[in-house]
């Protein structure tokens, strides 16, 4: 038997559990080891999301609709899933600025904007009541009924009676009191609240296994497994038709996952537990899959809960968001009617008190103490400490928040389902996103441009679901939703403007984000940011860019006195934190702040940040703007600042670049260097050579000139033998210089050329007769074949004739020693008139085809029989040719001689000629 | 006794003139026009002093006396290496192989014959 002691006792037993819990964290946490320092209690403290709208409402949903509440936690997955980097950028940007709520990270965006903090903080709080009032209603629907038990019946309406026997208005004081000892221990709202993180880690647990322990019961209690109850309802009528998707639902499906994503950024509870309670960035890598993980499997047993209550309940006399408690009462299971009450209790503080401690921050940081500031006359500037103040304000906001939850669900909660009141919280929040998407990704958003939108798409909010909920609860004449207001069906708030065909949320979220991103946007492009506003959007978008949380101080070119600082934080944070603080400020920069008198920048800023966390950006920078003298530095300077940092990136591509260059010009200098170091050492091999080839003679000349004096009694035989040879090492000498210094003049383009047509045969007629001399000497055969008609050639003709005797000598020189063979032939070609000379000897190897034609360069002297010459033979020829025109080369196959061949084109002129 | 002299060089017209003054000072000469044949030259029989051209086909100078100084019963084989290219570094990449001495072509034949009695009859030098 369950009475209502036994109920109230137990909640009474379990809420003291959260509080022993939340108790021994925040001692963990004060004595520094934290217990909520690891990723799953992360994961589970965002399942906040998952309130009572999830544990009782999705089934009420489902039961009406099949599986129409799936969006909900298909919208979620795919933020976490697809739009991590999202989350991590806030989460990023909120670390780096303090932000202590979500009205505070939007104000800062805009440049610290008080109006912007209002304003959101009005819409939080406003478009947060009916979820705060859903949970309320769900925790004192659900005791009234497990209250009838073993009855199953839906109770009366709670609203109706005294206020103070009411559970709702009970349930209320117990979660306020929760959220004020948990929520308001530190006046710094930006550090975190382990204690309540931890009790809510908790409850998200409590709530799975209540809900996975009702579902197995219906799963497998009532039914045998999934497939005996799906099969039982596909039998049964009236329910089979939730187990199909309904077709006219596709678009309030892709609304409800829209809205689902943007809330799970933007309500306020899930920017509390997600990114202000965060400790750690990394905890978000393993909550990206953690969390869609429980929102699956949560969701596992909502359809056969809601099947296995229409089932039991045929007729509708239960109502469907009960199913959850209702069915383990149908079946006397009372512990676990009693479980699954607690469960849902879990999911209900959970969230409320969450989104109170969220609420409260905003309210008492963006909304009173902003006011309380202006009001000169309560001289809050000039008093002493504030915290006692300051934590009255927000245990007062908590409580108020809650009230006003209970007053709505009071005077509307009953009219609506769960589901319903929820969603209209969701769009509320959705309102939100415009301002901050645009806010970390687009520098150029403004602040009128956040207040546009949101206030336009607030007013578009409350006019189309939020009125519309009191008018269906009687407030206002229910003609206001079927006719429009004095009967404008223009108006008609779900039909705005005559836009039919859609349910009331894609509606209302039409007309909403419409012109939400709209005045977003067109005002952002058409009004100008001021400087804190231009340094503040800089800072949140480019967020991974900048160091550290250092950012915005050298924008700030403000001086104060050092004790003034001190006294203002004093007064905020209470002396011992503004001691820690300043003194880990000091250490970390290794000054002594007691001698310091001015203050610069850098610590200005710090008290400004630090100030931030308790009492909001906004409030936080009026409070220093009133000890600091001196502004942000102006708009021209600032846009430098912040251009500064592009063109240092630019600056350093140019860098690169120009490095890059710098590499590529050296690599050139130093190949070019390579070549110079090549060619000295070709002119120092040259000068070698010539010097052996001048001495070579020389010293036989000398050394028989001087015999021949040492020695004046010798045969007159020998003494002519040695003449001869100095005659002839005389001569050779005389060609060798001849040859070089043509070759110098060739080079150098010096030499005189005397050009005319002549008859190439007759040349090579006067060639041949004057190496016959030569080849008889070493009894070489001649073989000449020359073509009937030979063309006339422009050319020089001593030096042709020159060409073709180098050739014909050195073919003599290398032929086979006893069966010498030369073969000079002549004929027309394409290119020309083509002379070649072959001989018998032991040919070029391919390697040295090339060479041979450089000077001084006869194949390896080492390799062979060194043949007499200077070694300039082949280089001259190969210059007379190229001149005309022509080219020189040799056909060889090693050990079966070697052909040298070279032509002269016909219709040409003189290469070098115009250069000459 | 008499001293032998090996003459080895490539341009016929050196070596004949080199030729002819060894045996004008009564040296028991043979002459060589390749390094191959200089060494089948020595390992026919030892000579007192070579005169060797650097600058020669199929194995040079250089090589022919580094195989002479590989060799110990040659070590005392006296080794004047001539050469046409007048740059140091040859000088001292000569004496570095074991040449005794160097001398650059052209010579003075007297400077010549004074350094093959310097090395062939130390008794008897003036210095």
């Amino acid at each position: 038997m369950l009475s209502g002691w036994s109920i109230l006792l137990t909640s009474l037993a379990y809420l003291c559990l959260l509080f022993a819990i939340a108790y021994y964290v925040d001692k963990r946490a004060d004595a520094g080891r934290s217990v909520i320092a690891n990723p799953y209690i992360y994961a589970l403290s965002i399942a906040v999301y998952c309130t009572s709208w999830t544990f009782y409402g999705s089934v009420g949903r489902a039961a009406s609709s099949g599986i129409d509440f799936l969006p909900i936690y298909l919208g979620p997955t795919l933020t976490f899933v697809v739009w991590w980097f999202v989350l991590r950028k806030i989460i990023r940007i909120s670390k780096a600025h303090r932000i202590t709520s979500i009205a505070d990270f939007i104000s800062s965006r805009y440049g610290k904007s008080t109006q912007l903090g209002v304003l959101v903080t009005v819409i939080a709080v406003v478009g947060i009541m009916p979820y705060i009032s859903l949970q309320l209603k769900a925790v004192s629907t659900s005791f009234n009924v497990l209250l009838q038990y073993p009855e199953v019946i839906t109770p009366h309406p709670s609203g109706r009676v005294p206020v103070l026997q009411d559970t709702a208005f009970l349930v209320a004081l117990v979660m306020a009191a929760f959220a004020i000892l948990f929520g308001t221990r530190h006046i710094d709202a930006s550090e975190h609240h382990e204690g309540m993180v931890a009790a809510i880690a908790f409850e998200s647990l409590v709530k799975l296994i209540a809900f996975l322990a009702v579902g197995l019961f219906v799963t497998f209690g009532l039914y045998d497994g999934f497939a005996d109850l799906f099969t039982t309802a596909r039998a049964t009528p009236e329910v089979a038709n939730l187990l199909t998707l309904s077709g006219a639902s596709y678009g309030q499906w892709m609304t409800l996952t829209l809205l689902s994503m943007a809330a799970i950024v933007c309500l306020p509870r899930q920017f509390q537990v997600t990114v202000v309670e965060n400790v750690n960035e990394a905890h978000l890598e393993k909550a990206v899959w953690l969390f869609p993980l429980y929102l699956l499997i949560i969701n596992i047993f909502v359809l056969p809960i809601a099947l296995g209550g229409r089932l039991a309940f045929p007729g509708g006399g239960v109502d469907a968001d009960t199913f959850v408690l209702t069915l383990p009462m149908f079946d006397q299971q009372e512990f676990l009617a009693l479980f699954a009450f607690i469960g849902g209790l879990s999911a209900a503080t959970g969230m409320v008190i969450v989104a109170a401690i969220a609420l409260s921050t905003m309210v008492s940081n963006d909304l009173v103490m902003p006011v309380l500031l202006r009001l000169t006359w309560l001289r809050l500037t000039e008093r002493g400490d504030l915290t006692v103040l300051l934590l009255f304000i927000r245990r007062a906001s908590i409580i108020l928040i809650l009230l006003l939850g209970y007053a709505y669900f009071h005077l509307i909660g009953e009219s609506d389902a769960l589901v319903t009141i929820g969603l209209v919280s969701f769009a509320a929040a959705a309102q939100f996103a415009p301002a901050i998407i645009g806010g970390i990704f687009w520098k150029a958003g403004t602040r009128r441009g956040a207040v546009t939108g949101l206030s336009l798409g607030f007013a578009v909010w409350a006019y189309t679901l939020l009125l519309p909920s009191f008018a269906r609860s009687g407030w206002l004449p229910i003609e206001f939703i079927d006719a429009g207001p004095l009967g404008m069906g223009l108006l008609k708030p779900h039909e705005l403007f005559g836009l039919q065909g859609m349910d009331s949320l894609s509606h209302a979220l039409f007309w909403s984000m419409l012109v939400n991103i709209g005045g977003y946007v067109a005002l952002s492009l058409r009004s100008h940011q001021s400087a804190i506003e231009r340094i503040q959007a800089a800072l949140f978008v480019d967020v991974f860019r900048q160091s550290s949380a250092q950012g915005g101080s050298r924008f700030w070119r403000g001086s104060a006195t050092v004790a003034d600082l001190r006294a203002l934080i004093v007064r905020f944070v209470g002396k011992s934190t503004a001691e820690r603080a300043l003194g880990g400020y000091a250490r970390a920069r290794g000054l002594n702040l007691a001698k310091l008198r001015q203050a610069d920048a850098d610590l200005v800023n710090f008290t400004e940040r630090l100030l931030a966390g308790a009492i909001g950006a906004a409030s936080a920078r009026v409070m220093v703007a009133s000890v600091a003298k001196g502004e942000v530095v102006g708009i021209e300077e600032v846009m430098k600042i912040l251009e500064e940092t592009s063109q240092v990136i630019e600056y350093s591509h140019t860098l690169e670049q120009k490095s890059r260059e710098l590499e590529a010009t050296t690599a050139e200098l130093r190949a070019a260097n390579e070549r110079l170091k090549e060619l000295d050492r070709l002119k120092d091999d040259f000068l070698s050579t010539v010097s052996h080839e001048l001495r070579t003679p020389l010293t036989s000349i000398r050394s028989f000139s001087e015999i021949l004096f040492d020695n004046p009694d010798l045969d007159t035989e020998e003494r002519s033998r040695f003449l001869t040879i100095i005659v002839k090492e005389s001569e050779r000498l005389t060609r060798l210089i001849n040859q070089i210094l043509d070759l110098a003049k060739m080079e150098a383009g010096r030499m005189e050329w005397e050009l005319d047509d002549i008859d190439p045969r007759a040349v090579i007629d006067e060639a041949l007769a004057v190496s016959s001399g030569l080849l008889a000497e070493k009894s070489v055969r001649l073989e000449v074949k020359l073509d009937g008609h030979l063309p006339r050639v422009h050319v020089d003709r001593d030096r042709l004739m020159q060409v073709i005797v180098n050739l014909l000598s050195n073919a003599v020189k290398f032929c086979h020693e006893a069966h010498g063979l030369v073969v000079v032939s002549a004929e027309t070609r394409d290119e020309g008139l083509y002379v070649s000379v072959a001989d018998n000897g032991p040919g070029v190897a391919p390697e040295n085809r090339r060479m041979i034609f450089e000077k001084f360069q006869q194949a390896n002297e080492a390799l062979t029989d060194r043949p007499g010459g200077s070694g300039l033979g082949l280089a001259i020829s190969r210059q007379i040719v190229e001149y005309f025109g022509g080219r020189i080369w040799v056909e060889s196959v090693p050990g079966h001689g070697a052909k040298f061949a070279f032509t002269i084109p016909l219709e040409r002129a003189p290469v070098a000629q115009s250069a000459e | 006794m008499t001293h032998s002299v090996l003459v080895v060089d490539d341009e016929p017209h050196i070596l004949h003139s080199l030729e002819f003054l060894m045996k004008h000072e009564n040296y028991d000469v043979r002459v060589a026009r390749d390094g191959e044949a200089a060494l089948t030259a020595i390992e026919e029989k030892r000579p007192d002093l070579i005169l060797l051209d650097v600058m020669m086909p199929k194995r040079d100078g250089y090589s022919v006396c580094q195989t002479i100084r590989a060799n110990p019963e040659w070590q005392d084989i006296r080794v004047i290496m001539l050469t046409a290219k007048g740059r140091d570094i040859e000088r001292e990449k000569g004496l570095a192989l074991g040449a005794d001495d160097y001398i650059t072509k052209p010579f003075s034949t007297r400077d010549l014959l004074k350094l093959v009695r310097h090395y062939l009859e130390p008794d008897e030098d003036p210095a």
